[in-house]
């Protein structure tokens, strides 16, 4: 409730700011707020406006998935076997200052141009921040937990299931819930050509028109769907890490 | 029950303990004292199992001690409490790595964390809770395997002085009811004097035992305002300053 008048707030905000903005450059190049809020809440009575939205929603929670799937268990791997992680750091950390976004007219020729490619290239940008906060989480658990567990006989499967995976959790989810404005940011980019599905897809081709509201359409959409991965994440987190949350009660 | 045979412990050429020996018997206890880093916790990680004597050795029951088992607790320094796992998940965890099946062992965990009259908080994390409640917590946890053996090291030298005292009674309360064999290890004299039969004294670098009291009058909150209380409290102290 209070998430909701707080988003509710900023779009106030933005919405007087836009105004102002559009009023100076004059509303052929930037629409008036009501109108593009307008054109956009009709889209949401449309069937087309929602084909685009799922088509941009599966491909972006698809990688989250997968980048989480890969990245989360090789993190807890890097951060707990040392011979694993002498092995694996340097790869990752001289790959990491690459930009992987350079990459994606090689996974364009290797996966084609179908969602494949573009749901590689977005997991594979968010698995890397999840793998880098993940082991180096792992790393940073204090070994008093671990002679917590030892002490009482426990074995290293315990150590696994009590400590390792509940004390590396909240990294991951950070790094995931952090990692959404990112996918978002890739989904434009691998939508914005050699498609004709998605929200970005609807941004590039009504700039191409010069139909600017109906790409301030494409661009809520791809705001709204950047806020429902936010919140969902930041759910997910707070539910499965709650003792995170948590403070003395004095 | 438990006898410590010339234990040495050296961290790489940093010889920490040397020729540590004691014994003790069935519903005895035992308090270690010496200076801050003078090898405590080294000492009781050895004598549970969890770090490898350099020489010498551990027999619990005439058995050497290879590493950590389910019949010795130990009380770790800050509690060892995890924070992720509710208090009572954190009591029962000792069961689960036994295997006992779930709601047997939430029972259990139940029923010591009302013997410490700590239930309320059963469904609480441990970073919720005050100094002096975890202290309780952890010791319901040490509690709940029935040991064979005690191991506590400096349980209440983080809690303020009243809520020590406090916890002194409740440890005192529990401990009078199994009789479970302990070491406890303390920077805090009139704590040792207060529970430990008997009071092995550190000393020296790499440190070793300097004397070992004898304390009959141990568990009693009120020894050490008697004359026997401040005899032991004197020697003790007499024998630290010669010997640091
Ligand atoms: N794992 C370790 N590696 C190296 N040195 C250690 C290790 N554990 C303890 N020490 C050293 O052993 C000494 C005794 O430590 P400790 O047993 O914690 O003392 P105490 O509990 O009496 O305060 C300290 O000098 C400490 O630095
Ligand atoms: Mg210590």
């Amino acid at each position: 409730m209070v998430a909701l008048l707080r988003y509710a707030a900023v779009i106030l905000v933005i919405g007087v700011l836009w105004k102002i903005a559009s009023v100076a450059l004059g509303n052929m190049i930037l629409p008036d707020p009501l109108d593009a809020m307008g054109a956009f809440l009709s889209a949401m009575g449309t069937a087309g406006f929602w084909k685009h939205f799922a088509a941009s929603a599966w491909r972006v929670v698809a990688a989250m998935a997968l980048a989480w799937g890969i990245a989360f268990p090789l993190g807890l791997l890097m951060g707990s076997v040392r011979r694993l992680d002498a092995m694996l750091a340097p790869f990752v950390f001289l790959t990491y200052p690459i930009p992987k976004i350079v990459l994606l007219p090689v996974f364009l020729l290797i996966l084609g141009l179908g969602d494949s490619s573009k749901i590689a290239m977005i997991s594979l940008i968010l698995g890397y921040q999840i793998l880098v906060t993940t082991r180096d989480g792992v790393r940073a658990i204090h070994p008093k937990y671990f002679d917590s567990v030892r002490s009482l006989g426990g074995s290293r499967w315990n150590l696994v299931t009590e400590v390792l995976v509940p004390a590396a959790l909240p990294h991951g989810f950070t790094s995931l819930r952090l990692g959404t404005g990112v996918a978002v940011a890739v989904l434009f980019f691998v939508e914005s050509f050699a498609t004709t599905s998605g929200l970005g897809y609807i941004i590039m081709d009504a700039w191409g028109a010069m139909d600017y509201i109906r790409m301030f359409t494409g661009i809520l959409g791809m705001s709204l769907l950047g806020a429902v991965l936010y919140e969902a994440a930041n759910l997910l987190e707070k539910r499965l890490c709650r003792w995170m949350f948590l403070r003395k009660k004095s | 029950m438990l006898r410590a045979e010339a234990l040495e412990k050296r961290f790489g050429a940093e010889a920490v303990l040397n020729n540590v020996s004691f014994s003790l018997g069935e519903e005895e206890t035992i308090a270690v004292v010496g200076p801050s880093g003078c090898g405590k916790t080294t000492l009781l990680y050895m004598l549970c199992g969890l770090s490898a004597p350099s020489a010498g050795q551990v027999l619990l029951d005439g058995k050497p001690v290879n590493g950590p088992r389910s019949d010795i607790s130990i009380i770790l320094q800050d509690y060892g409490l995890l924070p992720w796992k509710t208090v009572l998940d954190n009591v029962a965890l000792g069961l689960k790595v036994q295997g006992v099946g779930r709601r047997k062992r939430l029972q259990r965990a139940e029923a010591v964390l009302d013997e410490l009259g700590i239930a309320a908080k059963a469904g609480d994390y441990p970073g919720t809770l005050s100094g002096g409640q975890q202290q309780r917590v952890a010791i319901a946890r040490a509690f709940v395997t029935r040991p064979r053996l005690m191991l506590l090291d400096e349980p209440f030298s983080s809690l303020d002085a009243m809520t020590r005292e406090k916890m002194q009674g409740i440890m005192l309360n529990v401990w009078s009811r199994r009789r479970v064999p302990s070491v406890l290890v303390t920077h805090s004299l009139e704590e040792a004097v207060t529970l430990g039969r008997k009071i092995l004294v550190l000393g020296g670098s790499p440190a070793t035992p300097v004397a070992c009291f004898d304390n009959p009058g141990f568990g009693d909150p009120d020894l050490k305002t008697t004359d026997a209380g401040f005899a032991m409290l004197r020697d003790i102290r007499k024998t630290l300053e010669e010997r640091w």
